[in-house]
């Protein structure tokens, strides 16, 4: 078990660099998808199957295609990466240098629970879960529900024909 | 009486002794790794077996619906076609196309076939016969066979081919949006058996389907879970993707010999998976047909064994999916999304409401 999670995190890691670093955007594309699938190993190993699996459907299944379809259309293909100026270059590494301190900050406060083989097998069912979410974090839910919905209607608006008026 | 039902082919007891004796053989390591490979094994075998009968069928199906007769030559009624045309595909020559991406051009078919695997590793066989009983099967095989869109879109981008482009992004649209009409007439099922694992599905219909459980809502389910997974398979009326009249091959016209029979293959395993599913959760899986009451029918049902019962139904459901496919002519692109977006999505919401007042008042039998 032990060495299915280092497995798992190695791929994550390096295809997470690959991501980064490869020049085309397919390529990062599909770099970025083995690493969904790695992390959604990772909530198997942590007997969460119902969040791996809607973790796949959400990322790998719906986010990753529609990504994929956009760069196609688009057609990215080309490997020409617009020389960024030195300021952009600087506030880019200032931000993700911060993100990175903050990280390091809640990382470090967390408490490490050991690796155990021998889990809580109801933990992480479907039944649980939506116990979980509809008593103790009711309100965050439903919020966050409302937030999709408002996300929704605002591409329904970006996404409409504008009325042509002839006024003449 | 009910003891006896599921016994007499319950192939549970010689998958568990088969188990035991590897770990009592091996360290528990190496069991598990002796397993997979003899499941691995036995899928691959089933997979190829299923894919050839499968093509055959198409075109005996195609001839009977357009009043021809088919293949007919290579062995009795042309049943060893297939393997002609499988030999036939092994010698042909890869063509490597220039300026394409070459590592996509041939991860591409691999993708879809891997994809094709995982699915079918969570279906119930028959009693026993089932490589892994997860918790939430259903979820779990909607997840998967989402991800079969990504092999199309590659193979459609790294060809370097309008033509193919053109059907990877039909394909893209058709099946993000059908995705949701399959998942949703899904989880309306769910919401009658009250769980995601498959066995236990099966099991909760040893009395009745549950399309005759949940009578209205789960046969508007049904319809909608045929017509959307007809179109996840990019087949019948919705072959969009592959359009022979407008696109050559659509999204597979650059792959020649084995690449093209792998792209070929899997088409035919969609159908028979999403066949397979369609046959588990509506029509029992390999649950024999019972009609609560009748002892003496339920017991004449149950000497048919359950992997014939589980067979039997994904055909009759194949050959609906087929029947389809050369009746209905082929839907132009914004029909197809009208289909989805407006009439399939709504009707399937609306479902889902019925079908829980349904079983929260107990309405159903």
């Amino acid at each position: 078990m032990i060495f299915l999670f280092y497995l798992l995190s190695g791929v994550a890691l390096l295809s997470a660099l690959m991501v980064v670093f490869s020049r085309s955007p397919i390529n990062s594309v599909i770099h970025l998808i083995i690493c969904f699938l790695a992390i959604a190993g990772h909530y198997i190993l942590l007997n969460a199957q119902f969040l791996a699996v809607v973790h796949i459907i959400v990322y790998t299944g719906a986010i990753m295609v529609l990504f994929l379809f956009v760069i196609m259309l688009l057609n990215l293909n080309k490997e020409n990466e617009p020389h960024k100026k030195l300021y952009t270059k600087l506030a880019a590494i200032i931000s993700g240098g911060m993100l990175l301190l903050v990280l390091t900050g809640a990382v470090k406060s967390v408490a490490l629970i050991p690796f155990n083989e021998k889990f809580d097998s109801q933990i992480g069912l479907v039944g649980n879960f939506g116990k979980i979410l509809f008593n103790e974090f009711m309100l965050p839910f439903e919020a966050s529900s409302v937030l999709f919905l408002s996300a929704i209607i605002g591409a329904m608006i970006l996404g409409k024909k504008e009325k042509i008026t002839n006024n003449e | 009486m009910q003891d006896f039902k599921f016994n007499i082919y319950d192939l549970s007891s010689f998958t568990h002794w088969v188990d035991v004796s590897l770990y009592s053989y091996c360290t528990p390591f190496w069991a598990m790794m002796w397993e997979m490979i003899i499941i691995g094994v036995a899928m691959l075998l089933f997979y190829a077996v299923i894919g050839l009968f499968l093509v055959y069928a198409e075109r005996k199906v195609c001839a009977f619906m357009q009043n021809r007769i088919g293949p007919n030559r290579v062995g009795p009624y042309g049943f060893i076609q297939t393997v002609a045309d499988l030999v036939k595909l092994l010698m042909k020559e890869l063509v490597i196309i220039r300026k394409s991406d070459k590592f996509l051009f041939y991860l591409a078919p691999f993708i879809v076939i891997i994809v094709n695997f995982m699915t079918m590793a969570a279906i119930p066989f028959a009693k026993g016969i089932h490589a892994i009983d997860f918790n939430i099967g259903v979820l779990y095989i909607m997840a998967i066979s989402s991800m079969g869109v990504i092999g199309v879109l590659i193979a459609g981008w790294s060809s370097n081919n309008k033509f193919s482009m053109i059907g990877a992004m039909r394909s893209g649209a058709q099946i993000v949006s059908y995705e949701l009409s399959v998942g949703f007439s899904l989880i309306t099922m769910c919401v009658l058996a009250g769980s995601m694992q498959l066995s236990t599905i099966v099991e909760g219909q040893s009395e009745c389907w549950y399309i005759f459980q949940g009578h209205i809502p789960a046969i508007i389910a049904f319809v909608i879970f045929l017509i959307a997974g007809t179109a996840e398979t990019n087949r019948g009326p919705f072959d969009l993707a592959e359009a022979e009249s407008e696109l050559t091959a659509g999204y597979h016209t650059e792959y020649s010999g084995i690449s093209f029979a792998f792209f070929y293959l899997a088409e035919y395993i969609n159908m028979f998976i999403i066949a397979s599913i369609a046959a588990t959760v509506f029509w029992g899986g390999w649950m024999p047909f019972h009609i609560s009451g009748l002892a003496g029918f339920n017991n004449i049902m149950d000497f048919i064994p359950p992997f014939i019962w589980y067979i039997g139904k994904t055909f009759v459901i194949i050959w609906i999916m087929m029947w389809f496919k050369w009746t209905f002519p082929r839907l132009r692109i914004d029909q197809l999304l009208t289909l989805e977006w407006k009439y399939l999505l709504p009707i399937n919401l609306v479902n889902i409401i019925l079908m829980a007042l349904i079983v929260l008042m107990g309405w159903h039998f």
